[in-house]
């Protein structure tokens, strides 16, 4: 724990902290570029200057400097203002003044420390450099004549999303960060180098010239594209989400979100669905809410009904459902469209019980069927973390690139019977050892295989549970809390054959599941879930509604609505309190939070936020497994109706995964 | 103004091939006593040989000035965690006017060879990494035949020499950049990323090529060892002043009647060295008019000042200046000063990594302003204000380029400036005329 002095504050810091941190510590801004708390550090932009005794007579990079005892540090002297005046110059006079144009306007780094440690004056006669731009994808726009060389974008590529595509080439005044050849850069969190530029180099391309940062109505969300949870920041104005960024949140998505999440938002304002409908004729119509909520009541379903969750659904309106289903005398709830059917009985068997933050620390990790990259873009960065402190890796399934080194066992599950000797004894070294099971495991039957395996590979230690289940769902394990989910699955659901099924955002389900029901789709987008219903009531999007989420490590998480929803559509829980009127089950709230309220006093695990507790008490399933495991996601970009609605994640698709190419427009 | 420095004797030369007089390859670097019962040098004791090393008062040959053995004493004496230790051979001699490693790499290949196994034994490393300039193409050609020759004889490899002790000798060639001159880029280069220089700390000795431990010595540095052991401490510590012990390789170019590159005691006076070796100043020591004593990166001394300075590192540290690698830059009075500074200029920005910001932005701007001063297009207070861009660059770079950059230009500027003033005059007076006759 080193003590030292900043501007004559003194100071104790963790040891291997840097000056920079200390100086943090002291309540002194360091002014930075190139310094970035989760890359490495690379010290080469000089602007966090300081002066330190003893030293050498010049300031010194406090990014880079180790703090020690009794250093005397001082970041307000004359000496470091002048060193930071001339850094501050150096970065200017080959940056453009452009910043009317410029995306980065209001929210650039160089922008507010010019303020600060800029002339007013320029003096520099010379011609400004001015370089080509680099294609970096559809999800990243350059001008490069603005890059100030801090290699954040390099560092971030190279270590956090492990493609090493981004670099510098050339030397000196010609440096230039480019992706190598100039190809997209095939990684699926290339949109965070965006936030990570400190000017305007990098910039989003979907969000190109939308709108400033002083314009935008900020609202705290949680991302529903995977199970993960990213926190996100959703800015909007007036009724249109512009973009989506993450908030820090270091339990879950540290400062990070897939591309995904960023942007598949253009999706919303696409397909929409606006107004109620109803199946005439064998063709949609438009019809009224009185119209549609009629037809509904006109099956007179009785007790026969049941509900299918989707994927990107709040706890709230899966707690609605639930209450209409009951009153109606029903309880085929299930959220597993595309017919899994593992056993629910113990929350603990299905959930992830290292947490996301709790997998870094992992020393040995085996994966069932799963393509983390894919299914959790920001769990497989964690796996990276950990793989890059020494974790060994084993994969049971086909052979992918997961960006770190990973031991490729074979793709059978019968293997998970008979694990090698190697991995035997990386689990037997392991202090912390994990097991992932994923969405491909799950379906191909590996649930009782790996429960079996808690205890030969010593998963659970003290205060450690290392036997994880990787969901794809944000709704799934909100889903489980609340009971969505039937011994045999959506197969048991169909066998009894109700007379009206909910598909309450259910755009996975086969056509021929429920052939013979009267089926009614409440969703947002016109997708596969509408097309084969027989009402159509138009609902919210996530950004629409407020709501619970329960991501796949069983923490609780709220998000706050950022616009309404469009045309006729209205709050899901809502359209759901209107029809229970029709039907003559009124459902006992009229306010959303007299809903939320409700469902917390049912499952009280859903009001406190932060991690849920479920007791481990795994089921005896058969521990007997065997069989191929194919991954169950084809197609990154396009897993759910809202990506497939957004133009630029079709083009990501196209790009990335199909391999088509683009021509640019001709400038 | 300084003690009289006698001239080094025939018979205290170390380069006895200097001038490829003598075939390079092992039989004739044997008859000239390298590889001499090498096993026996080796016997003196690792901490022994970085003691004498130390009582000889060899400083870095590089440029810096570092002392050798305090360097080699950095290294650690036993590896606590399996890591091995190496030594790296900077062979990368890309200073303008400086052109002594070459001679020694083509005419003298097993001086370095026999050095870098008595100085890898006494640090205790697994290995040396020769790092040779690229456009050394036949130079580099000699030192792969070098080393397979003394692989031949059993003086490297397992038991070298037949010491006990294992040593390899590997041979990098480099790709032509300046940069890579520099300790940590030139390890950086080694492990096969792009050369640019790394913080320190951590230093090398601590954290070097591949993480483990890592000395980076000059050729020279490393050539003279065998011979300082094999004479003793004593003899080279004979030669120079105090603190300025030694032979040093002086490579005398410019406006001199022969060029050369000679081995002559450190601390000789500068009309020495000048008069017994290079046969003179052209035209005469009237017409000197300023010299760059030591590589491009150090500052010009003006000729009245130099004219009998003692050529070693406090001497030319004394009048603002420094030894560097010793390759001294005479120039007279044709020369074009404030353009052959604008042509070092223009070198460096060639040369900048390009990784921090100082030295990247800094340089180019120093060079185009030097172009204007050149002819003159430029105002008086540019003049100032160019001092202080190179200030704005001196010390807040993570290696010495930026420094190296800034110092030719701090040394015009201190030494020039009626000459860079005159040159504006003249312009700004013709412009004046231009318009008037419109």
């Amino acid at each position: 724990m080193p003590k030292l002095t900043v501007d004559g504050i003194e100071v104790e810091v963790p040891a291997g902290a840097t000056v920079l941190q200390a100086c943090e510590a002291a309540g002194k801004e360091i002014p930075r570029f190139c310094y970035h708390e989760r890359l490495s550090i690379a010290g080469n932009c000089r602007m966090c200057l300081v002066e330190v005794k003893p030293g050498p007579p010049k300031p010194q990079a406090s990014c880079a400097l180790p703090a020690a005892d009794n250093q005397e540090v001082r970041t307000d002297s004359l000496l470091v203002k002048k060193a930071r005046e001339g850094v501050m110059e150096f970065l200017l006079i080959n940056h453009p003044l452009d910043c009317p144009i410029c995306d980065q306007g209001g929210e650039c780094d160089l922008q507010d420390q010019s303020v600060a440690y800029g002339r007013g004056n320029s003096r520099y006669d010379e011609n400004k450099r001015a370089v080509t731009e680099k294609y970096m994808g559809p999800i990243v726009k350059t001008v490069m004549t603005r890059c100030i060389q801090c290699t954040r974008c390099v560092r971030f590529a190279e270590e956090v999303a492990g493609v090493e595509e981004i670099g510098a080439i050339y030397r000196g005044e010609n440096m230039q960060i480019t992706s190598y050849l100039e190809k997209a850069v095939s990684s699926e969190l290339s949109g965070n180098v965006v936030d990570l530029c400190p000017v305007g180099a990098l910039t989003s391309k979907p969000y190109a010239f939308e709108a400033r940062p002083w314009e935008l109505k900020k609202t705290a969300g949680i991302d529903v594209m995977d199970a993960v949870g990213t926190n996100i920041r959703i800015d909007a104005r007036g009724r249109q989400v512009l973009r989506v960024l993450p908030r820090i949140n270091d339990d879950v998505n540290e400062e990070w979100a897939s591309d995904k999440t960023r942007h598949a938002v253009d999706g919303l304002i696409r397909r929409r669905l606006d107004k109620p409908f109803l199946r005439k004729d064998g063709k949609l119509v438009p019809v009224t809410w009185g119209e549609a909520f009629q037809a509904i009541a006109n099956v007179k379903a009785g007790a026969s009904v049941a509900a299918i969750a989707g994927d990107m659904l709040d706890c709230e309106t899966m707690y609605a459902a639930k209450k209409l289903l009951g009153a109606m005398g029903s309880d085929l709830l299930e959220g597993r469209q595309t017919g899994l059917d593992y056993d629910c009985t113990n929350l603990a068997a299905v959930n992830f019980n290292s947490t996301i933050a709790g997998i870094e620390t992992a020393d040995a990790i085996l994966i069932v069927g799963s393509n983390v990259r894919w299914e959790a873009p920001l769990v497989n960065t964690r796996i990276r973390k950990a793989v890059k402190a020494g974790a060994q890796v084993f994969v049971v399934g086909p052979e992918i690139d997961l960006t770190y080194k990973a031991t490729w066992l074979g793709n059978d599950l019968s293997l998970l019977g008979n694990l090698p000797q190697e991995v035997k004894d990386a689990f037997t070294a392991a202090q912390r050892p994990a097991l992932i099971l994923g969405g491909g495991g799950l379906k191909a039957g590996a649930h009782g295989a790996t429960l079996a395996l808690v205890g030969p590979l010593g998963l659970i230690k003290e205060n450690w549970n290392g036997y994880n289940v990787l969901h794809m769902a944000a709704s799934r394990m909100g889903g489980l809390m609340l009971g969505y989910a039937q011994p045999g699955g959506i197969g048991a659901v169909a066998a009894k054959q109700p007379k009206l099924v909910f598909l309450l955002g259910a755009d996975e389900v086969a056509e021929d599941r429920f052939a013979k029901s009267f089926k009614v789709y409440v969703g947002h987008h016109g997708d596969r879930g509408a097309a084969q219903a027989d009402v159509i009531l138009p609902a919210a999007a996530y950004t629409e509604k407020a709501g619970t989420y329960v991501n796949l490590e069983g923490r609780v998480q709220r998000s706050d609505r950022a616009v309404f929803a469009p045309g006729d559509a209205r709050e899901d829980w809502a359209i759901l309190r209107a029809l229970s009127d029709v039907l003559g089950h009124t459902l006992p709230f009229d306010t959303f939070d007299a809903l939320r309220a409700a469902m917390v006093a049912d499952v009280p695990a859903l009001g406190e936020l932060g991690l849920a507790t479920y007791d481990w008490a795994p089921p005896a399933l058969d521990a007997a497994a065997s069989g191929e495991i194919g991954y169950p996601i084809a197609d990154f970009y396009l897993t759910n109706p809202i990506a497939r609605a957004s133009e630029t994640m079709q083009r990501c698709s196209a790009e990335l995964i199909h391999g088509e190419s683009f021509a640019e427009a001709a400038e | 103004m300084s003690d009289v420095i006698a001239p080094l004797a025939d018979k205290d030369r170390i380069f006895t091939n200097l001038y490829g007089f003598q075939p390079w390859n092992i039989d004739a670097a044997m008859k000239r006593g390298d590889w001499d019962n090498t096993k026996k040098l080796l016997e003196i004791g690792q901490d022994e040989i970085i003691e004498q090393i130390k009582a000889s008062g060899l400083r870095g040959r590089g440029g810096a000035g570092f002392p050798t053995g305090m360097k080699w004493s950095f290294m650690p004496k036993e590896s606590k965690d399996g890591r091995p230790s190496f030594l790296v051979i900077n062979a990368d001699e890309s200073e303008p006017g400086s052109c002594k490693d070459r001679e020694i790499v083509r005419h003298d290949p097993h001086k370095l060879l026999e050095g870098a196994l008595i100085a890898g034994f006494a640090m205790r490393a697994r290995a040396a990494y020769i790092y040779i300039r690229g456009e050394f193409i036949r130079e580099a050609e000699t030192l792969f035949a070098a080393v397979a020759e003394a692989y031949a004889k059993g003086f490297l490899g397992k038991n070298a020499c037949g010491s006990g002790y294992d040593f390899d000798v590997f041979v990098h060639r480099g790709a032509g950049a300046y940069i890579c001159g520099e300790e940590t880029a030139q390890i950086e280069s080694i492990e096969g990323k792009k050369g640019q220089p790394r913080l320190k700390p951590p230093f090398p000795a601590g954290v070097g090529l591949y993480g483990c431990p890592t000395t980076v010595n000059n050729v020279e540095s490393i050539a003279v060892t065998p011979t300082i052991l094999r004479r003793g401490a004593s003899w080279f510590s004979s030669f120079g002043r105090e603190n300025n012990k030694g032979t040093k390789l002086f490579q005398i170019s410019g406006h001199v009647n022969k060029p050369c590159v000679v081995e002559e005691t450190m601390s000789i006076s500068f009309r020495e060295l000048i008069d017994r070796h290079a046969g003179g100043i052209r035209g005469g020591w009237d017409n000197l008019l300023a010299v760059i004593p030591g590589g491009s990166s150090v500052p010009l001394v003006p000729a009245k000042e130099i004219m009998d300075a003692p050529m070693d590192f406090d001497g030319l540290r004394g009048l603002g200046s420094g030894l560097g690698t010793a390759a001294v830059i005479v120039m007279d009075k044709s020369t074009d000063i404030v353009r052959a500074i604008s042509r070092i200029s223009y070198f460096y920005k060639h040369e900048s990594c390009g990784q921090c910001t100082p030295c990247r932005e800094g340089t180019g701007w120093m060079w185009r302003v030097m172009e204007r001063l050149r002819e003159g297009n430029a105002d008086i207070s540019e003049i100032d204000m160019l001092q202080e861009v190179t200030k704005q660059v001196e010390g807040h770079t993570i290696c010495a380029l930026g420094d190296a950059a800034a110092w030719p230009i701090q040394g015009l500027i201190r030494h020039f400036r009626p000459e860079i003033e005159r040159r504006i005059i003249e312009k700004q007076g013709n412009a004046t005329l231009a318009v008037a006759a419109e």
